[in-house]
């Protein structure tokens, strides 16, 4: 009891002195080990906000998948309707191969659907840019375009070009170019008109201004739209292959629904978000090869 | 650098030979009258201008008062409502490309590396792009870029920046050059260091240059002449030339900063400041 005052008088000139000393102590230091001090402790936080950015996500996966398995475990969902994570790793292992030959042909439909519907985005947009009428004839048809479900048509995909791979390529055309055409379209408006008047006054031809302005203008518009496309390149093929076919990761879908193999059923869903993560990562690294000077941009902007 | 000093002379006298109007200028502007709107709100009215050879030009007024819309018509990127523009008596109305013309802000193509931005100009006129490269690098340091060739616009700072586009002006090869504000977004210091950078150089190069400022302190250092433009287009009086200043120069091995101070600056910079009421 008697120490106790002295120690808070302790603690109170500890905090006291440094705080008076450091003006004195610091000074000739400034210069030197005074920044280097900084811009290190700095660095340290940046590199704990970039583990914090990695960790949390992890954790938050690991706890869902932690709660999923108990609830399974514990029997609050019967295991008939919810099969458990290791289950679904199980039927992942055990279906690999199928599954693996399932998933080229999901990605080939994907990714031939992908490169028309980029190609026909493209060429809409430069079209709808370059022509006024074009753009006045075509934005309310590729607007209205977008609002039928992409799940009423394909049965008439189907009807019309059969079970074969036309109408899953079709379908993700059709529900890739939209993404591309609007993104491109306001990447195009987005150019600095003094830019292009720069280009003409050096007597620019309006192709050279296209190619060396507008474009390049639009990149980062593009690849945000392309993104998305490649989103909807694999979800549309999935959806095609539902109503009808002979192999991909749809047909796989109704054939595991039909047997009620739900931990199949989860492996394949997985399975499809991960091809859609792994197409997304493969756009974002064709962004950065085609656009090597964001890196420089954001290092200045930092 | 003694050298460079005889040099401005020359061009100083062989300017007042073009002005005087024994010779053809290099750039005129005849009779403009100005509108973005075919007509229903004028900019300027009756505006005539000349450049000769060799020359330093200012033309100042106040912000909005249409300094850049003639700059515009000059570069043929626009077509006067009335009036005609004269290129060493040739008539190159509403056609550009003959003239150089820097815009306002610094324009850099943020997706090329430097030296592709400022080889712009050659690459459009259909110089592979190896030569054109060849031809701009032995310019960098007289452009005080060098080392800057494989940077991109973005690592630049403002000084920089506009110096790369300075380069690209230049490269774009033609006698008349036309300069919007070229110095204002840059800070004092870079602006003063920047201006006497130009004028030295360009007289070296023996451009005429049309340069459009606000700054009264600027237009008085840089030019041979300077041009008053007045009126408030906003306001529905359409701009118009108040006044033609011919400029005392410094004496041979005046700096700037001793020029700014002498009674005959002052005396030219009251004048002006006086003109824009
Ligand atoms: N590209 C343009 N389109 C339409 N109006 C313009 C354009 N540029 C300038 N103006 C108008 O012309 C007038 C003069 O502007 P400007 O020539 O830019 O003035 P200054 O360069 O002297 O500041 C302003 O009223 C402005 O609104
Ligand atoms: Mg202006």
């Amino acid at each position: 009891m008697a120490t106790e005052p002295t120690g808070e008088k302790d603690g109170a000139s500890q905090v006291g002195t440094p705080a008076e000393v450091r003006p004195t102590e610091a000074q000739p230091t400034a210069g030197h080990a005074g920044q280097e001090d900084r811009s290190s402790r700095r660095k340290a936080a940046l590199r704990r906000a970039k583990r914090r950015r990695v960790v949390v996500p992890l954790l938050t996966a690991a706890v869902i998948i932690g709660v999923w398995q108990a609830v399974v475990a514990f029997g609050i969902v019967p295991n008939f309707l919810l099969p458990s994570p290791v289950q679904v790793v199980y039927a992942l292992v055990a279906d690999a191969s199928l599954l693996a030959m399932h998933s080229v042909a999901t990605l080939t439909e994907a990714a031939l659907g992908l490169v028309i519907g980029t190609a026909v985005g493209f060429v809409v947009a430069v079209l709808m840019d370059r022509f006024e009428t074009v753009s006045l004839a075509l934005d309310p048809i590729v607007t209205v375009s977008q609002t039928i479900p992409t799940v009423a048509i394909a049965p008439l995909l189907v009807l019309w070009f059969g079970y074969g791979l036309a109408p899953k390529v079709v379908l993700v055309v059709i529900s890739t170019f939209f993404p591309i055409t609007v993104s491109l379209v306001s990447g195009f408006r987005s150019v600095d008109p003094d830019l292009i008047d720069l280009m003409r006054t050096m007597n620019a031809t309006r192709w050279q201004i296209f190619w060396k302005v507008k474009l390049p203008a639009a990149l980062d518009q593009f690849f945000s739209g392309l993104r998305i496309s490649a989103t909807y390149a694999i979800v549309g093929a999935v959806i095609a292959e539902w109503l009808g076919g002979f192999s991909g990761l749809g047909v796989y879908m109704t054939r595991v629904r039909k047997s009620f193999a739900y931990d199949r059923m989860f492996a394949v869903i997985i399975l499809i978000s991960v091809l859609s993560l792994a197409l997304m990562g493969l756009v974002d690294w064709l962004q950065r090869i085609a656009m090597p000077w964001k890196r420089a941009e954001r290092k200045e902007g930092r | 650098m003694a050298d460079a000093g005889e040099k401005d002379v020359d061009a100083v006298a062989g300017a007042g030979a073009g002005a005087g109007g024994a010779a053809v200028p290099a750039l005129e502007a005849r009779g403009f009258t100005l509108s973005w709107d075919e007509g229903e709100h004028i900019v300027v009215e009756d505006v005539s201008l000349t450049l000769g050879a060799g020359e330093v030009v200012c033309l100042v007024g106040r912000s909005g008062c249409g300094k850049t819309t003639i700059l515009h018509a000059l570069s043929g990127l626009t077509t006067p409502l009335r009036g005609r523009v004269l290129l060493h008596g040739t008539d190159v109305t509403g056609q550009p490309g003959h003239v150089s013309y820097m815009l306002q802000k610094d324009l850099l193509l943020p997706n090329k590396r430097i030296v592709d931005n400022v080889c712009l100009p050659l690459v459009l006129a259909g110089m592979p792009a190896a030569d054109a490269r060849a031809k701009a690098e032995p310019l960098f340091e007289r452009f005080g870029l060098a080392g800057t060739e494989r940077m991109w616009p973005s690592e630049l700072s403002g000084g920089m920046r506009q110096r790369a586009a300075f380069l690209r002006t230049y490269l774009m090869g033609n006698d008349v050059t036309l300069l919007d504000e070229p110095f204002s977004a840059l800070d004092a210091l870079t602006r003063t260091d920047m201006r006497s950078w130009y004028c030295q150089m360009s007289r070296e190069l023996g451009m005429a240059t049309l340069a459009i400022t606000h700054d009264v302190d600027e237009a008085v250092t840089m030019a041979d002449r300077i041009y008053v433009l007045q009126g408030d287009p906003r306001a529905g009086v359409p701009s118009r030339v108040e006044a033609e200043l011919a400029v005392p120069r410094p004496s041979d091995g005046t700096s700037p900063a001793d020029f700014a101070l002498t009674p005959a600056f002052l005396d030219c910079k009251r004048k002006v400041l006086e003109l824009l009421g």
